[in-house]
């Protein structure tokens, strides 16, 4: 097992000629992810790379190839469009890479997921990975090990830093998951907790989280009351000055709230071992396995 | 991006709420001469126009008596520093007989991922502070985005400002055109405060937006209200240089690909004992010229005193990285010591760019940032 992806995904790229979609593919495809259909309208009838079929829609892509998981990199003005036409075709999965993504569309898309059943990763995240099994978005496949520890992070490269510390020390990987910098996304800390807390392969999981918002306040209380797995946790910003907006569009100090500091201490509250600093995750894994 | 109070007003009065009277002034003079077609010759105040709060308490918001006097302190407030902004322009509106302050606002809440409107009956005040002190003075409705606020949602929160019915219809009537305001704009916040009765009625005295940032690209009229003299020189050019760059106090200039790493590489540079000089970060698909940008605007901070590159290479190719930072000390030599860290995609190959150029590379996050900080220390001595 793994946690929302794995062999069985069939997915389906948005916005797969496009400069970021395409590269993306190769690598996705180059990792082994069974890349069954591309979208772009108006190429729909071509072939990308000779192997994989593109339609004008998605509802055609999902009615031909049966995807199961769409992956999206078109721009930003039209993401949201693009999230809404995944979960009008039915696709259960969703993962949303692009950056820049108003706010307010996201507010209008979340309910209509939500009537649909479909799950929202991102928007503004790298995606996820379940090593040797399946790769959907930009996690260099390179710096992930097969193995049991989850991980589940607000950040890109932040996340690849920890991981390559856990691959190097030979704590492998059950799944990666990047669940975005924004304010509103679609999987949350919890929501993929849970999930690693139900899957069977994970025996631990690494939380890498930031400043800004309440959702590792919560997610420290969902560890105290619905975990029994032991989690290690990093918040990145302890040195943000307040009221600024620290690259993403999620991080930042309002007012007194969502500091670093308010948060290692909901973590260390209820049991989530607390990094100061990356090099910290192995001796703190290590500790609690 | 936030707008000044001003520019608030008008989006406002565009939107059909009720805003009194009011002219925003560059000097004395216009101040003057608006008070006098404005006012009639009577009372007006007279307001700072900077993107920080308090101004009230810093002095930058002052009543007159008449049109002369409203010159007189439209030259005191003129030019006056507050939060370390220049105030360049006064707003200046009649005095309004107020009878009442309530507060007004709406937000994008994150905890119920919908708009919420909130209002209190204790307007006029830092409602932050009544929220943490006395929360039970603020009410909330989280609005259903598919039908947006409804008539009877809005008249419920005008009924815990007014008791008498046409003040309550009136103030349910400007909570739905802001509603309304804020998805027009692409707002992430709107302020009414203070929602003042006065004999002529309801009205939004002042009022405060914020735009969210990825809105500006499809509202070219909104985003050309960006006023560049609020935001720090260094701010300004790395935003027309596409980085993300926040100025701090420290010592050590970062330079980071992607913003959870580079808010972690401050944190560690303060782990070590030092200051970070700023938050940069390159973005995902950097090219060379990002970086010779990126070091421009490090090195024309003058308290910074070591420079610290940490690169996660993924999208980010180090050896882009790397001839941006040898381009970069072609064009202009550095006065302080560099500290570079690279690992991931095309590191070998960036390596041997460096190396060739007469620069190393360490593979080590916690490494580079310890060697930074004690040069940043020897630098300094």
């Amino acid at each position: 097992m793994s946690v929302f992806i794995d062999e069985q995904t069939r997915l389906v790229v948005q916005g797969i000629t496009g400069r970021d979609g395409s590269f993306h593919t190769r690598q996705m495809i180059g990792y082994g992810t069974k890349v069954v259909a591309g979208v772009t309208p108006g190429k729909g009838g071509q072939t990308f790379d000779g192997v994989v079929p593109v339609f004008d829609t998605v509802a055609d892509a999902v009615r031909e190839t049966r995807a199961n998981t769409s992956v999206i990199y078109v721009p930003a003005a039209v993401a949201a469009s693009a999230i809404f036409e995944a979960a009008d075709a039915g696709i259960p999965l969703i993962v949303c890479i692009t950056e820049g993504i108003p706010v307010l569309d996201v507010t209008r898309v979340l309910p209509f997921l939500h009537e649909r059943g479909a799950r929202l990763i991102g928007p503004n995240c790298p995606g996820l990975i379940s090593p040797t099994k399946s790769k959907v978005g930009i996690i260099p496949g390179n710096i992930c090990r097969p193995g049991r520890i989850g991980v589940v992070s607000r950040s890109g490269t932040l996340t690849y830093e920890i991981v390559h510390q856990l691959s190097t020390h030979g704590l492998g990987q059950s799944t990666c998951i990047g669940i975005g910098g924004d304010p509103l996304i679609g999987t949350n800390f919890i929501h993929c907790l849970s999930a690693f807390q139900a899957d069977a392969e994970t025996d631990a999981v690494v939380m890498i989280g930031e400043i800004g918002g309440t959702d590792e306040q919560q997610a420290a209380e969902f560890v105290q009351t619905g975990m029994t797995k032991p989690v290690v946790g990093f918040i990145a910003g302890q040195t943000a000055p307040p009221g600024r907006r620290m690259g993403h569009a999620g991080a930042i100090i309002s007012g007194s709230s969502g500091t670093a500091a308010e948060k290692m201490a909901a973590f260390a509250r209820t049991g989530i071992s607390v990094m100061k600093r990356p090099a910290d995750v192995v001796p703190l894994l290590e500790e609690r396995l | 991006m936030n707008l000044h109070e001003y520019q608030a007003r008008d989006i406002l009065r565009r939107h059909g709420v009720p805003v009194p009277p009011g002219e925003v002034a560059e000097t004395p003079d216009q101040a003057r001469a608006i008070a006098q077609r404005l006012g009639g010759g009577g009372r007006v105040v007279v307001k700072a126009q900077v993107h920080a709060g308090g101004r009230g308490k810093a002095g930058g918001v002052k009543l007159a008596n008449d049109p002369a006097e409203a010159g007189e302190v439209a030259k005191g407030i003129l030019g006056m520093s507050i939060k370390g902004l220049t105030v360049r322009r006064v707003l200046v509106a009649p005095a309004a007989e107020i009878a009442s302050e309530s507060y007004v606002g709406i937000i994008v809440d994150r905890a119920s991922q919908r708009p919420v409107v909130m209002v209190s009956a204790a307007g006029g005040i830092d409602v932050e502070e009544v929220a943490a002190k006395t929360p039970e003075r603020i009410h909330r409705l989280a609005v259903d985005p598919r039908y947006g606020l409804l008539a009877h949602q809005a008249l419920g929160l005008a009924l815990k400002l007014y008791r008498e019915m046409p003040k309550a219809r009136a103030a349910a009537d400007i909570m739905q055109r802001l509603y309304t305001a804020f998805y027009a704009v692409g707002a992430s916040l709107m302020e009414i405060n203070p929602l003042v009765t006065t004999p002529d009625g309801v009205a939004a005295l002042d009022a405060k937006i914020v735009i969210d940032d990825n809105e500006l690209d499809r509202h070219p009229e909104i985003a050309a209200l960006r006023d560049p003299s609020d935001e720090a020189p260094s701010e300004v050019q790395a935003r027309q240089a596409g980085l993300t760059f926040i100025k701090l106090e420290g010592s050590v200039g970062c330079c980071v690909n992607g913003a959870g790493l580079a808010m972690a590489t401050m944190d560690l540079v303060k782990y070590y004992g030092g200051e970070p000089a700023n938050f940069l970060d390159i973005g995902g698909s950097s090219n060379p010229q990002k970086v010779v940008d990126a070091l421009r605007i490090i090195t024309a901070d003058p308290s910074v005193r070591s420079i610290l590159f940490n690169i996660f290479g993924g999208i980010t190719r180090c050896d882009d990285v790397a001839n941006g930072i040898v381009q970069a000390t072609r064009q202009f030599p550095l006065t302080v010591p560099l500290v570079i860290r690279l690992t991931g995609t095309n590191e070998a190959l960036a390596v041997q760019i460096l190396t060739q150029a007469g620069f190393s590379a360490l593979t080590d996050m916690d490494e580079a940032v310890k060697q930074a900080v004690a040069k940043a220390k020897v630098g300094g001595a």
